[in-house]
């Protein structure tokens, strides 16, 4: 049965009219698609690992540690349309937060902000992009180990240089692979951008949402097409992230 | 070399603790509103969506679709990886790589090949839910119980235990129902509750091939009475809490390690 369904996946394909998904509006969702993916692997990945590296530091009490790993195997979970309402309740037109802010007498919604946009998709992506981060790169700052930055120390070596030659280069590879990974997660989300924006900001996989069920636009064979340029981004992504997840682990025995 | 805690760490834990934590609190203020005034405090809106009959129809599908998902993943996959453990060693790269196949084939491309593949089976599968999307949720299960029991496997003495069991004479199905399977129970509990928390959450299949699930519940809710939307929000959060937390209070005795990915 496994088989079966990613054979066919890969059948159905090949019928599929590809040349229809190269052109427009189609060429924008892969542009919009792969912008939002970019700016919340970039961000969620920067966030995380500084996040993650400060509960692991020496210094910050354990406790943390135990909490932050706890709430973001919750979190990395909490997807989808619960969240994109928690985001809806809090920053949208009436959100609880947005209201907060008008009493303060500055309401975003005077000043060009708008949850159910791209900008906002990258704010609630971010909810379950930074939890992944944290997850994915806590095992590689364990992988530091403490005797190389005493080493650096008594060499005379300042904290920026112990990072600019020792920490961020064994750090590269899996820095590298966290953020492909959190390029992928982002890119294949459905549910949460049509939950927050009911398909108003044309996502790929929105609109292959849309030709499989729309009454108006169905198309099944221009769904597959698109589902089949989804894959071949999704498949590149997982070309880079194996070689790089091997490379990493070399430092994490 | 001990260091103080320092600055920028609390920092950045900060922002990371607000970040999580703020939409939840806006959530939980935003269902404790009077549905007619806007203003605080009431739980009408928890009454409201306890009493609607759609809200447990759509609550009890789900969790049946979960419970099937997880017997019939477990039921193929602990005789497979029991097998590939004790004789064909040599294929677990080539099943972890299989079970790495749903993270590049994402619930959204999956559905449309679902779609395709099964329009011509017979409507007692295709027009069920507990036929059709059991199937694709079996898939998307197939990684993370996949990883969960791999683990499982690794920690025990497969071989010891097997033939010890047969050396005192016990049969096949003996073996793996009453020696194997007992000692990977936190393994395959630990695959099961991520599995509940997939299922009880996933909303693209379901809606794509138009089936009413408790997430789907959940967006008509979401598009149809505001506050009541942040009490059902709520309730779908406190499912996933709850099941995760038993994945971690299950993997307290032994640590195992979950999903590839993750």
């Amino acid at each position: 049965m496994l088989f079966g369904a990613f054979q066919s996946t890969d059948g159905g394909f090949t019928l599929a009219n590809l040349e229809e998904i190269t052109k427009e509006p189609h060429r924008t969702s892969f542009k919009t698609s792969i912008e939002v993916s970019l700016v919340t692997a970039v961000l969620g990945g920067a966030l995380g690992f500084l996040i993650a590296y400060s509960m692991i530091r020496d210094g910050t009490p354990k406790f943390f540690r135990t909490a932050f790993t706890t709430f973001a195997g919750v979190a990395s979970q909490f997807a989808g349309i619960p969240l994109a309402f928690a985001f809806i309740a809090t920053l949208g037109t009436i959100g609880t937060v947005t209201q907060f802010l008008a009493r303060l007498g500055y309401d975003p919604y005077q000043h060009g902000f708008t949850l159910f946009s791209k900008v906002g998709i990258e704010i609630v992506y971010l909810y379950f992009q930074i939890p992944l981060m944290i997850l994915v790169i806590a095992p590689a700052i364990d992988g530091l180990k403490r005797e190389w930055r005493e080493a650096a120390s008594n060499l005379g070596a300042t904290p920026r240089q112990f990072w600019r030659h020792v920490g961020l280069p064994v750090l590269t590879p899996s820095l590298l692979g966290a953020v492909v990974l959190l390029f992928g997660n982002s890119f294949a989300a459905y549910a949460t951008a049509y939950g927050l924006t009911g398909g108003s900001v044309p996502l790929v996989p929105i609109t292959i949402g849309f030709y499989i069920s729309g009454d108006v636009l169905s198309n099944p064979h221009l769904a597959e097409a698109l589902a089949l340029g989804m894959f071949i981004v999704l498949a590149a992504m997982m070309a880079v992230y194996v070689p790089l997840q091997r490379v990493s682990s070399r430092w994490m025995k | 070399m001990r260091r103080r805690f320092s600055w920028s760490a609390g920092i950045w834990l900060f922002i990371g603790a607000a970040y999580f934590l703020i939409p939840l609190i806006g959530t939980l203020l935003f269902s404790l509103k009077d549905g007619q005034t806007g203003t605080c405090c009431s739980l009408e809106n928890y009454g409201e969506i306890l009493h609607d009959p759609a809200f447990w129809k759509n609550l009890r599908i789900s969790a049946v679709l979960a419970v099937e998902t997880i017997v019939i993943a477990l039921a193929l996959l602990i005789p497979t990886v029991y097998w590939v453990h004790l004789k064909l060693p040599k294929l677990r790269p080539v099943i972890s790589f299989l079970a790495l196949i749903p993270f590049v084939i994402p619930p959204i491309i999956l559905v449309v090949g679902l779609l395709d593949v099964y329009k011509s089976s017979p409507t007692w599968f295709y027009a069920q839910p507990y036929g059709f999307l059991v199937a694709a949720y079996v898939i998307l299960a197939f990684p993370y119980i996949y990883f969960a029991l791999d683990a499982g496997f690794r920690a025990i003495d497969v071989h010891t235990l097997t033939e010890a069991s047969q050396n005192l004479g016990a049969s096949w199905p003996t073996t793996l129902l009453r020696v194997i399977l007992p000692n990977i129970r936190v393994a395959a509990m630990a695959g099961a509750f991520l599995t509940l928390a997939i299922v009880m959450g996933e909303y693209t299949i379901a809606s794509l091939a138009t089936f009413d699930t408790f997430p789907i519940y959940l967006q008509y809710i979401n598009q149809n009475k505001a506050y009541p939307a942040g009490a059902v929000t709520l309730i779908a959060f406190a499912i996933t809490w709850v099941a995760m937390l038993s994945l971690l209070l299950v993997g307290r005795d032994r640590p195992v390690t979950v999903g590839g990915a993750k």
